[in-house]
């Protein structure tokens, strides 16, 4: 009986400490902003580096997801006679969700396994080890201007996202099915909200960017300098990078748009 | 002058373990100023260990590691880092950053810890990669290089703050007989050219004992031996004899410790009685 209550116990430990060096490490990534504006040259070469690395992805993926939101939307809307209304339904959609979520989704898969495989690479190689060595702290010279990088071409992989999409509805609404135009944009225009919707999905985008990046950079920091431990920590990034958004998306969705 | 007053590095008593496994058990050393230091012993004896101790990466269980008498273990980060500024720690593998050119490795700690201009740097990058022989491979990346290479750039990295000690991490290991001679050389005339004081640790007898002033020999956690290289050479320790005829049987077994072969391969069972 004893035996459970003491692998229980540190089982709870082990966990309590992992949280406590996640938080750490965290807290840590969110004071060296600063002196990440101070070298933005740094963040500035990885903002180019994942952006490129998740641009591509990340505007095909709209276009396809505005064709298909189109193409239902429109399928429901006629229903009622409200085909009009489906500018107002693509826009609404994404930016409030599909923009936010779908492009944190990709860049965990694109940009945040690369960050991870990156960092965990460097650490099998020494390259960590040498930096600290050198007295250069590798979380202010490695980690902080990537994370700040990803914080920061989150919000604009959404906004290119749901501007694509919205382009893929329009040709796939108006172009190829015949939905008024004028309509279409009018509606989208007297019924999308600057603040309410495209600023939430804003700052949705700017968490998920945090979320995301710090989940890929903790697990290659933290992964077994191993070719089985990287290959382990991308997997988990993938993972635990795209339950967290998912259920972020949750509770952000439930504190912004009140019912 | 005393000895003691002229060892830059001492380790008093120093206990370390990786969770349970003991790797030094009461380790005492010390290591002279303006000499080569060459630690040896057999694999997984605890010597990289003790270069991470100095380095300040890891921290003793017990005992002290005194840096220029300061004890290493006790400083807070930016202390530490300070006095990791006045070390220099080639890798076994050399550790560079795989996405920059061997000018930019070079470089890195300059531009990292300095405000010099790019004039300056290119000036000091190509003077220790001319001493390191690879000035015209400055624009390479580490994957066009080979292991050698890679070496002698990333002890031109480790060099490029002036540091006061040089460690190296089995700086031959992989090496052909050519680079090799030419590190052992490297070593010793950097030493000397450059006052510095360095540790290496090998596992390679004859380079070795060619450059040190001093060899201190670690097994099973503790020092065998330590003297001049021709003090070891010549020494009755059983265990320090088996190191430096590389034989197979002695103090330091062969077998990693295991289950009696008849038992493990049935041919006698636990109780002791024949299958």
């Amino acid at each position: 009986m004893m035996g459970v209550f003491a692998r229980v116990g540190a089982a709870v430990r082990i966990w309590l400490a992992d949280v406590g060096h996640a938080t750490a490490l965290f807290v840590r990534l969110m004071l060296l902003g600063p002196a990440c504006i101070r070298r933005f040259g740094l963040v500035r070469d990885q903002m180019h580096f994942l952006g490129n690395y998740s641009l591509a992805i990340i505007s095909v993926s709209g276009l396809f997801v505005g064709f298909v939101l189109a193409l239902q939307g429109y399928n429901t809307l006629q229903r009622f006679g409200s085909a009009s209304a489906l500018g107002l339904l693509v826009a609404l959609s994404l930016v409030r969700e599909l923009g936010p979520v779908v492009s944190a989704l990709l860049f965990a898969g694109r940009a945040g396994t690369s960050l991870t495989a990156e960092i965990g690479l460097m650490k099998a190689g020494e390259q960590l080890s040498a930096m600290e060595m050198m007295a250069i702290d590798p979380v202010a010279r490695v980690l902080a201007p990537r994370f700040w990088a990803g914080v920061l071409v989150m919000p604009i992989l959404g906004a290119i996202f749901s501007a694509v999409g919205i382009l893929g509805g329009w040709l796939v609404g108006v172009v190829m099915i015949g939905v008024d135009a004028g309509s279409f944009w009018g509606q989208m225009q007297a019924g999308v909200d600057v603040w309410s919707d495209v600023g939430n999905g804003f700052i949705k985008t700017v968490v998920f960017g945090l979320t995301v990046s710090f989940i890929a950079l903790r697990q290659g920091f933290e992964a077994q300098a191993t070719p089985e431990g990287v290959a382990r920590a991308t997997t988990r990034t993938v993972v635990m990078a795209s339950l967290t958004v998912l259920a972020l998306d949750f509770v952000l969705t439930a504190l912004m748009f009140k019912l | 002058m005393s000895f003691v007053e002229t060892s830059l590095i001492q380790l008093e008593d120093v206990h370390f373990g990786y969770g349970d496994r003991p790797v030094l058990e009461g380790v005492s050393l010390k290591v002279p100023k303006g000499k080569v230091t060459a630690l040896m012993g057999a694999s997984g004896g605890g010597k990289t260990t003790v270069l991470r101790l100095i380095g300040g990466q890891y921290r003793a269980n017990s005992g002290r590691v005194l840096f220029d008498a300061t004890d290493i273990g006790q400083l807070q980060r930016d202390a530490l880092f300070q006095s990791r500024r006045r070390m220099g720690m080639l890798f076994q593998f050399g550790a560079l950053f795989t996405d920059m050119t061997v000018f930019d490795n070079v470089a890195f700690p300059l531009r990292e810890h300095t405000r010099l201009p790019e004039v300056m740097v290119r000036d000091i990058v190509l003077m220790k990669l001319q001493a390191v022989g690879l000035r015209g491979a400055r624009d390479l990346l580490p994957s066009q290089i080979s292991g050698g290479m890679a070496r002698r750039v990333a002890l031109a990295r480790a060099m490029v703050l002036d540091p006061e000690l040089m460690m190296y991490d089995e700086p031959f290991a992989g090496l052909d007989p050519i680079s090799l001679g030419t590190a052992a050389r490297l070593i010793r005339q950097l030493n000397d050219t450059l006052g510095l004081t360095s540790i290496v640790v090998s596992h390679d007898l004859e380079e070795t004992f060619h450059i040190a002033d001093q060899v201190i020999i670690l097994a099973n956690g503790r020092i065998a031996a330590q003297g001049t290289p021709a003090e070891v050479r010549n020494s009755n320790d059983p265990l320090v004899k088996q190191f430096v005829s590389a034989a197979p049987d002695g103090p330091v077994r062969f077998h990693y410790p295991a289950p009696d072969a008849d038992i493990d391969f049935g041919v006698r069972s636990t109780s002791g009685a024949k299958p």
